[in-house]
């Protein structure tokens, strides 16, 4: 580790060259890490959705043969999930959460550096079971038992990628309390917090409950097939619904943990564009610790079909629908912030409002299948697949457009070229409609998920989602363009950046020192 | 290199985490092709588990001598503190998964299986009668018996919570400054620790035994035994290792009485394990 003077070498000191980049315990350093990583991923996990639209094109088989297909849809949701959206999540908490709290930099940060560099690790082991005897994994990334024990040389390095991806997570969390309840600046309370901060302190509290409840399930899985124990087998007293029940305890909790921090970003640049204060903060802060709290009892809502108690069905039907109530204290909050706002759209408004219309329309599909006997028909179709890529393509992933579209010129002191961000912007939001809304009317005609083929008659609807996956797909290649071209220069950002922006991070100067906080700020 | 700004604590460039990776991962691809029947897997993971404990020496070490040399402030101390206890907490979360998968076979699995609500006996299994404890009604592993748990388990149960005890003496006598007796209460509350583990072994002897039958591949009964059992034995294990560390460091003249975070995080982590030692014992053993 070199300590080469630079123009300012007290707080400048790093290695040079790619070591920099291994060795870091700066949080923007780390948070640069996770964010590239992110998009790398991103286009991993969507090569292999292209793939599957490809395949989907036409009725029949065309390019693959199923066995590979089904390991590409496996693969492109845990790739997705864990390789994707959640660390680019995590970089984001990583650049942001230091900066708004008036801190030098995460509590613990060599644990910091080492919550990523587990991930390469874990995405390549993932990845390389592309290359194993008996392919990729291809049992759905939930990895139901007895199906996924069928895996070939792939399994356990499946379950060992999760373990690792697991305590990354588990670190990754600790972190970001442990910075968040020890180092705000003096005079940040609670309650004068940021909402991003607030989201990702109760995602952290998520991650930390169920991140082992997910390790323990798969270990389960090991033991079952490589060591004779019995959890999934009914033979041995077992059951294999209980791996479902284990599963979705952190499966619920999972998909709340990918759009919490996203609730975050909109509740920060909504305001900045129509120039008010958040409507309703507090309650945005108790609508957050709600939706956490209800999501640890829903879970079996996802298993539906798989022959619960009549009261079963009953409770996670009713559960699941008060989830329903804070959500849309959360909708109605940002829209009246919107509402006399004097507003200009920006491309991180643009990306803002086009979550908050097309995440409600995840929603709104979502307290459909809440109820129990029309899930029975919707169960395992693509109605269940456009809903949850509209919360998690229309909604995580834009959310994460629009923070780095609004930061983006704080982390890097160029303003981003608005013409064509808001030509990613206006492509994604149609492609994006193209791509999932036909898959609405797939699903309630009864169109199964999973399968590479299908009947004639969902032709002409596959066709057109098909088309809007590659132009989709496309446009994030613009994307990528856009970010390159703003980090290597373009016209120069204020410290303030957004008229309206309000928060500590624009007190910084644009790009911000390698330490935020060299002495904390007092919060009036 | 390091670097206080304000006065927390940043340090500016550390290895240890890229070795502790790569040592995870060499263990875990060596491990992953064991089990697939490769050969050379296990040395390989052995290999990755030493670049492993050779990375827990050093980061640890690097971390002790950072303290001793009172690098770290009040603030920084906080923050080990609740990055110890929500570290703990995700430990908790762990095992409750295997306690619910207990606690779920038991309750629900076994009337269902054994002639309740659903019916899928009759297609299944249509003269099993479901009681615990139970192989299934495949008879997995075959016949076996159980182990007296007012024999070895109650008195490791006597054993783990008179470590508790020990553990809280030696820290009055830290916080008193009484070395001597601060450094006995821990060898006393080591060797307690040690010796469950020698009669947990001791006892698995007699599980494996022919007289008992009772192993891992027992149906669902030796799977959540063992599994919780052998968990938590890892732990404890984990546990003697780190109170074995910290009597080391009692005796070199680390802590004071006002100032001894790592001496109270192993005993939260022990703590934590003599609780989870108590869930063990009344729904494994007794119930």
């Amino acid at each position: 580790m070199s300590t080469a003077a630079t123009h300012d070498a007290h707080h400048e000191e790093h290695a040079k060259g790619l070591l920099r980049w291994v060795f870091t315990t700066n949080h923007k350093d780390i948070g640069t890490l996770y964010l590239v990583f992110a998009l790398t991923m991103f286009f991993v996990g969507g090569a292999m959705a292209m793939v599957i639209r490809a395949e989907l094109f036409q009725p029949g088989l065309q390019f693959v043969d199923p066995q590979f297909f089904n390991s590409m849809t496996t693969m492109h949701a845990l790739i997705m999930v864990f390789g994707a959206v959640m660390p680019a999540f995590v970089g984001l908490a990583n650049w942001l959460i230091p900066m708004m709290i008036g801190a030098p930099d995460m509590a613990l940060p060599r644990m910091n550096n080492w919550s990523f560099w587990i991930l390469p690790f874990a995405a390549l082991m993932l990845v390389g079971t592309l290359f194993m005897d008996g392919g990729a994994p291809a049992g759905g990334w939930t990895m139901y038992p007895p199906l996924v024990l069928q895996t070939g040389d792939a399994f356990p390095f499946l379950i060992f990628s999760v373990h690792l991806l697991g305590i990354s997570s588990i670190m990754g969390a600790i972190n970001i309390i442990v910075t968040i309840m020890n180092m705000r600046a003096p005079g940040m309370t609670m309650m004068k917090m940021p909402l991003f901060v607030w989201t990702w302190l109760i995602t952290a509290y998520l991650l930390i409950a169920v991140m082992p409840v997910f390790a323990g399930a798969v270990t389960m899985l090991l033991t079952d097939r490589f060591f004779d124990t019995s959890f999934f087998n009914a033979a041995g007293g077992g059951d294999p619904v209980m791996f479902q029940h284990i599963f979705w305890f952190f499966g619920h909790p999972e998909v709340y943990i990918m759009i919490l921090p996203a609730f975050g970003v909109i509740s920060a640049i909504i305001p900045t564009f129509a120039r008010k204060r958040l409507f309703g903060y507090s309650s945005m802060v108790y609508a957050t610790a709600s939706i956490a709290f209800l999501s640890f009892i829903v879970w079996a809502h996802h298993m539906f079909t798989v022959g619960l108690p009549l009261t079963g069905e009953l409770f996670f039907m009713y559960a699941t629908m008060l989830i329903a109530v804070p959500t849309g204290v959360k909708v109605f909050n940002w829209v009246s912030t919107m509402w006399k706002g004097s507003m200009t759209f920006e491309t991180p408004m643009l990306f803002a409002i086009g979550f908050v219309m097309l995440f409600t329309i995840g929603g709104f599909s979502g307290l459909m299948m809440s109820i129990t006997p029309i899930d029975f028909q919707y169960h395992d179709t693509y109605f269940i697949v456009a809903h949850f890529h509209y919360v998690l393509v229309s909604g995580s992933v834009f959310s994460i457009f629009a923070a780095v579209y609004y930061w983006l010129p704080k982390w890097t002191g160029n303003m981003y070229d608005e013409k064509l961000g808001k030509l990613h912007f206006w492509l994604s939001a149609i492609f994006v409609n193209v791509l999932f809304f036909p898959q609405h009317f797939l699903g309630l005609a009864g169109m199964p998920r999973r399968i590479p083929d299908y009947s004639t008659q969902f032709a002409g609807f596959n066709e057109i989602s098909s088309l809007g996956g590659f132009a989709f797909g496309l446009t994030q290649l613009l994307f990528v363009y856009i970010v390159i071209k703003t980090v290597r220069g373009g016209s120069k950002a204020t410290d303030q950046v957004w008229e309206g922006a309000d928060g500590l991070e624009w007190t910084l100067p644009s790009p911000p020192p390698y330490h935020s906080f060299t002495t904390a700020p007092e919060v009036k | 290199m390091s670097d206080t700004n304000g006065s927390y604590y940043v340090p500016h460039g550390s290895g240890w985490p890229i070795i502790g990776s790569i040592g995870l991962f060499t263990m875990m691809q060596g491990f992953a092709n064991f089990l697939n029947g490769s050969g050379i897997g296990s040395t390989v993971m052995l290999v990755g588990f030493a670049i492993l404990l050779f990375m827990v020496f050093g980061w640890f070490r690097t971390v002790i001598n950072e303290s001793e040399t009172g690098t770290y402030n009040r603030q920084v101390d906080k923050s080990f503190r609740w990055g110890m206890g929500w570290f703990i907490f995700s430990e908790v979360m762990f095992f409750a998964a295997f306690f619910g998968a207990l606690w779920y076979t038991r309750v629900l699995v076994m009337p269902w299986l054994g002639g309740g609500d659903p019916g899928t006996h009759e297609l299944l299994y249509p003269n099993w009668e479901a009681s615990w404890p139970t192989n299934g009604p495949g008879d997995v592993g075959g016949a076996f018996t159980l182990l007296d748990p007012w024999k070895i388990p109650a008195l490791n149960t006597l054993l783990l919570l008179s470590s508790g005890v020990t553990i809280t003496f030696a820290h009055w006598a830290l916080k008193k400054g009484n070395r001597g007796s601060l450094i006995m209460w821990m060898i006393a509350t080591v060797v307690l620790g040690a010796t469950f583990l020698g009669f947990q072994a001791y006892e698995y002897g007699q599980a494996y035994s022919e007289h008992h039958n009772l192993t891992l591949g027992s149906g669902i009964y030796g799977s959540t035994f063992f599994m919780l059992t052998g968990f938590h034995g890892l732990h404890v294990t984990l546990g003697t290792i780190m109170l074995i560390v910290i009597t080391l460091r009692c005796a070199k003249g680390h802590f004071t009485a006002d100032r001894h975070f790592g001496f109270e995080a192993v005993a939260w982590y022990w703590h934590f394990v003599d609780v989870v030692w108590l869930g063990l014992f009344i729904f494994v053993y007794l119930l």
